[in-house]
């Protein structure tokens, strides 16, 4: 299923990847769930192994009954951030892997040697001939970064202030012994 | 090797379709390669000796040619010395399902068509869900391994080397050795350093998820939550400042408080925007000696500035000569270092700093900060750097790199070591005999 998935992905990056210069928003929700589902009765999020193409875990959230809105809104910001963020980082590794293999390529040709030597094994080149390469990737790419990291870093920061306010929400309700679902209009404290 | 049994599969296909016997010998060849991978074995087996009026599909073919790079073991391209089958379904290194990706612009890069049906059989399949299943945690505090988790985050390690500068610094202070405020200045700088990197890994999770050296950080495994990791710094910092404000002096109080400003608001954000991040990241550096220095005298003397200024240039060889081999890392995950983007200034940076490490112990004496021979026992040692320097900038290969970066290791306790044994004595009648002795380096 993530090879499909995957596939489905690299699909989407190769024939859109001329328009999409920023690491904007994804047009619509990408799916990339694994098969896992945790147990009906378990409360908490579910933090599952990184993920094969972006590196990144993805998280299953708990919906409690009774759902704030605030919590509401926080999950779904969560959830996008995450969904956003994989995608950008699919479509960064794959890129990268692509290019480099085309730049080893392009060297060993003009080189005039094959991809394989003699004992079959892939030839490479040495580390001073990947770093033109490396420094070219970064260069053709900075914009790109630059803009996702600024995007990363105002999107952590709201997650975070939200956690917060849920946090102080949730003790202040316990703390007024309010239950979930019942005297939900008073005791907001932010 | 691994490529042309494929196409050699290829081979077989056309040469089946001409003559029969070149088909056999080729195939013979192929079954032999195949050896190990059972089910592919079997279906080539079934493959070559169908009826050869029965006629492949293209897609059939390069469904076999997936199969066959994906469930072998040996096809894999790179070494890889343990091969277990459910492992390789589970590896999370992307290399598999990348090339397994590459081959897909090869066929119509179609959704319907690209579904493979590549998938393992049931029972693989149902083996790879549950021990996939078996990798999901809960996102839950374990109290128990908090401390654990707490120490990784503040990077305990790095700290532990940043308190010890500022130690060597108060040490170095032509002052009477106070252990109270000398308990409290390192206290308070401990708390400042836990809180910057604490920070520093908040901000860096997606980053640190994809460099193989950072990827098991807590907050990219899920131990704690990001509100956590802001809680756990703020813990630290706001009694750690506090600290250094009130219970040693306020400009050790400052230093901390920029320090802190400068790591996590400068360093942090400029290594993905611009190589000054390298030397923003000396400052901070710098700055815990000079904090040291300033908690003793209450002022910023040259010799503080003096401590501070080993500290920054020893930053470039060290850290130049880490990030030479991790350039890949970097790229990939958009860090813009000198190592990447302006080698050759990489490894001049490198050499000047370790030269200039030289000039700095003989402003030792000028500064009455150290007596005569300081500059002269730490010229073996400074040279040595400075030597493996220079061949880093020469060669500038691998191994000269991790050999500048080991030496640096070592070479910076040392410094301050023979700095403090060479510590310029006060006047006699407030000699303090613990000097020398008191902060041995860590390490």
């Amino acid at each position: 299923m993530n090879v499909k998935t995957g596939s489905y992905l690299i699909f989407r990056s190769l024939c859109c990847r001329g328009h999409r210069q920023s690491a904007s928003r994804p047009p619509k929700h990408v799916p990339r769930r694994t098969g896992f589902s945790p147990a009906a009765a378990s409360k908490c999020d579910w933090i599952g192994p990184p993920d094969r193409l972006s590196n990144l875990r993805p998280i299953i959230y708990h919906i409690p009954e009774n759902e704030t809105p605030l919590e509401r809104t926080l999950r779904h910001l969560r959830q996008d951030t995450e969904d956003w963020s994989h995608e950008f980082w699919t479509n960064q590794n794959f890129t990268f892997s692509k290019e480099k293999e085309e730049h080893v390529r392009s060297q060993l040709s003009s080189k005039g040697l094959s991809e394989r030597d003699d004992d079959g094994r892939k030839r490479t080149l040495s580390s001073e001939e990947m770093a033109v390469f490396y420094k070219h990737f970064l260069d053709k790419n900075m914009t790109r970064h630059a803009s996702y990291n600024r995007e990363w870093y105002g999107r952590n920061f709201t997650i975070t202030l939200l956690m917060a306010r849920v946090a102080l929400h949730n003790t202040w309700r316990t703390l007024t012994g309010q239950t979930r679902g019942t005297g939900r209009e008073k005791g907001k404290s932010t | 090797m691994y490529k042309t049994p494929c196409s050699r599969l290829t081979g077989v296909w056309k040469c089946l379709s001409r003559d029969g016997l070149v088909g056999v010998g080729v195939q013979q060849k192929l079954i032999a390669n195949v050896a190990r991978s059972h089910m592919s074995a079997r279906r080539l087996i079934q493959l070559c000796r169908r009826d050869q009026a029965e006629w492949m599909t293209f897609q059939h073919l390069c469904f076999l040619k997936r199969q066959y790079v994906k469930s072998s073991s040996v096809l894999c391209q790179r070494a890889r010395p343990k091969q277990e089958h459910v492992a390789s379904v589970l590896d999370d290194r992307d290399d598999s399902v990348v090339r397994q990706v590459q081959q897909i612009p090869a066929l119509k890069p179609e959704p319907g068509t690209v579904a493979p049906p590549c998938d393992p059989t049931e029972p693989e399949a149902a083996r790879a869900a549950r021990l996939e299943a078996r990798q999901w945690k809960e996102l839950k505090v374990e109290y128990s391994d908090l401390p654990g988790i707490y120490a990784r985050l503040s990077k305990l390690k790095l700290t532990a080397l940043v308190v010890t500068t500022a130690a060597a610094g108060y040490a170095m202070a032509p002052v009477p050795f106070d252990p109270v405020t000398f308990l409290m200045a390192s206290v308070g700088t401990c708390l400042s350093s836990c809180t910057a990197n604490s920070i520093n890994q908040y901000f860096e999770v997606p980053f640190d998820s994809n460099m193989n050296r950072t990827k098991n950080r807590p907050l990219v495994r899920g131990q704690i939550s990001p509100l956590h990791a802001v809680s756990f710094a703020l813990a630290c910092g706001i009694p750690g400042v506090t600290l250094l404000t009130l219970g040693v002096n306020p400009l050790t109080g400052f230093l901390g408080a920029l320090n802190i400003f400068l790591y996590t608001c400068c360093y942090t954000p400029l290594k993905r925007l611009s190589i000054t991040n390298t030397w923003v990241g000396a400052v901070v550096g710098a700055i815990p000696p000079v904090m040291g220095w300033t908690a003793a005298t209450g002022s910023l003397d040259p010799g503080a500035l003096l401590l501070g200024g080993f500290l920054f240039s020893w930053q470039f060889p060290h850290f130049n000569a880490l990030s030479w081999n991790l350039r890949e890392d970097y790229s990939r995950g958009g860090y813009r270092m000198m190592s990447v983007t302006h080698p050759g200034l990489c490894k001049r940076v490198a050499l000047r700093h370790s030269v200039g490490l030289i000039g700095l112990s003989a402003l030792g004496p000028v500064l009455d900060v150290t007596t005569w021979t300081f500059p002269l026992v730490s010229l073996p040692i400074n040279l040595y750097i400075s030597y493996l320097a220079f061949r880093f900038y020469r060669y500038g290969d691998r191994q000269n790199a991790r050999k500048l970066f080991f030496c640096s290791l070592w070479h910076l306790p040392m410094l301050l070591l023979l700095a403090l044994t060479c510590k310029k004595s006060r006047v006699p009648q407030d000699e303090a005999p613990v000097a020398p002795s008191t902060p041995s380096p860590a390490l």
